[in-house]
């Protein structure tokens, strides 16, 4: 995967995560991919959730030692 | 996309944890491209009064709110477990542990995120708040332009 840009928002709690996500998307142009990087619990929802409406495309999620990675793909 | 969606929330409350919950509300739907409009009124008010003090010409029942009355929202009470001043202490002492943004940040936030913020000025005469006394960058109305930005709105508040 070519991740063109990648966001840390660890440590940030609700709403930052969404909104850095929102203003950090701006930055990439279509069909290309942002990585994001969050610790608050709720990100998990709350992304999946934004994605879904805003029509971004989440390629893929993991989870790993309390971080969850998103991969969303510019719309 | 369609049609750009809107978030309206009349914010009747001044207590600092409906106010933070109404805040983190708007900065959420600016994020999901809403148009977000908060419309303060009653209580809620306080959340745009200036932290300094601004004296104009008031009659002595004015004076007297906006003495009882808090300036801006760190000075709020909490709506539960006040415990005579320590519980917002508390509160911010969780919320600065687990990142939260304290209330006056998101106000900031939603500023940057080009919220409307719409200050009601029937209750802004009950209350005997002046313009001069609210923070700049907010706009002024009634109930009509409340209900002008709420009746297309995929998601309306009472708080």
């Amino acid at each position: 995967m070519n991740i063109e840009k990648t966001l840390d928002a660890k440590g940030l709690a609700c709403p930052m995560p969404i909104v850095r996500t929102k203003k950090t998307i701006g930055d990439i142009e279509s069909g290309q991919i942002l990585e994001v990087q969050a610790t608050d619990a709720g990100s998990k929802s709350d992304l999946t959730a934004w994605c879904k409406s805003s029509g971004h495309e989440l390629v893929d999620m993991k989870e790993d030692d309390g971080v969850f990675y998103f991969y969303i793909k510019k719309a | 996309m369609s049609e750009k969606k809107s978030t309206n929330i009349i914010l009747f409350s001044g207590d600092y944890d409906k106010v933070m919950a109404a805040y983190i509300i708007a900065n959420g739907a600016a994020a999901y491209d809403h148009d977000v409009t908060i419309f303060h009124t009653f209580w809620g008010l306080n959340t745009l009064r200036k932290d300094e003090k601004v004296q104009p010409k008031k009659s002595t029942m004015e004076k007297m709110f906006a003495k009882m009355m808090p300036r801006g929202a760190e000075k709020m009470p909490i709506s539960n477990m006040q415990f005579l001043g320590m519980g917002p202490k508390m509160i911010k002492k969780v919320m600065k542990k687990h990142n939260a943004m304290p209330v006056s940040d998101l106000v900031e936030l939603a500023k940057e995120q080009d919220i409307t913020l719409l200050a009601c000025t029937m209750t802004m005469d009950l209350l005997g708040l002046k313009k001069e006394e609210l923070m700049d960058g907010i706009e002024y109305g009634g109930v009509a332009a409340y209900i002008a930005e709420g009746e297309n709105g995929a998601v309306n508040l009472f708080i």
